[in-house]
């Protein structure tokens, strides 16, 4: 049978891959879409523990699904101000890799 | 859901998650990025939670996914041609995930609940849009009108930061 650490072990191979496309990958479009999949994981274990406390009612503890649910509002206003802050930062530099942003470089 | 459906699903979101960070080409990323979170709605259903499901589905699938790609066909963004690479950057950053993977397992090993399966519900769930939309506009009303606040300060400050400058 499944188990929660099964679940939570998908979700934490998720998150480490996420996590390496942060660190690895040069192109902002790619870092941003890695933080997505960072999100993503932890929105898979916050909904298997939902599914793991069932309350006296019999049903799925919901107050954790209405967070996943404000989670992935949040995460989409990010991703549109992140894409604009792209847009611009392509218009003053014509580069989306973060190796050819060095203004802030001491 | 039987143990095999799980770790197909399970497969699919981890190997095309792995290709949106192997993905020479953002385009093929972002497809990438489809079929893992098509996988991890899956997942979600197989947890009995449809609506978070059938959101994720919509909101990332639908909306984030088309905002990707309209930005990498308005940018006009190339594969990234072979660019002389870090090798000791790259090594500390496969290194430090590998860690933290590790710091993960070993959590989850030592947690008790981990090893139990999931109790058994009374009912079905799929009248969960009814359960969370009642706890939304009741116990979680105050967040919920802070979280529109919020959803409007990004749309107006998206308008302002992709506004050209007047010359």
């Amino acid at each position: 049978m499944i188990t929660l650490g099964d679940y939570l072990v998908v979700s934490a191979v998720l998150f480490t891959i996420g996590f390496a496309g942060v660190m690895l990958r040069r192109n902002l479009i790619v870092i941003l879409m890695s933080l997505e999949l960072m999100l993503n994981a932890a929105n898979l274990s916050l909904v298997a523990f939902s599914r793991f406390r069932v309350g006296v009612s019999g049903l799925p503890d919901y107050n954790t699904q209405v967070f996943v649910f404000f989670v992935i509002t949040v995460a989409a206003a990010e991703v549109a101000v992140g894409l604009a802050l792209l847009v611009a930062l392509y218009r003053a530099r014509q580069t989306t890799d973060v190796a050819d942003i060095t203004s802030l470089k001491f | 859901m039987s143990p095999f459906l799980f770790w197909i699903f399970a497969a699919l979101t981890v190997i095309f998650g792995a290709a949106v960070v192997l993905n020479r080409n953002p385009v093929a990323s972002a497809l990438s990025l489809v079929v893992s979170f098509l996988g991890l709605s899956a997942l979600f259903m197989s947890l009995d939670a449809f609506f978070v499901g059938i959101i994720q589905v919509l909101v990332y699938a639908g909306a984030v996914m088309v905002l990707f790609l309209f930005i990498i066909m308005l940018l006009d963004i190339r594969a990234e041609e072979g660019r002389r690479v870090n090798w000791l950057a790259g090594a500390g950053g496969i290194g430090v995930a590998l860690i933290l993977l590790i710091q993960i397992c070993v959590v989850i090993k030592h947690f008790q609940s981990a090893r139990r399966i999931f109790p058994p519900l009374a009912r079905s769930t799929t009248d969960d849009v009814w359960n969370i939309g009642a706890l939304l506009f009741n116990n979680y009303n105050l967040p919920f009108q802070i979280i529109g606040v919020l959803v409007l300060v990004a749309t107006i400050g998206v308008v302002l930061l992709s506004r050209r400058e007047p010359r």
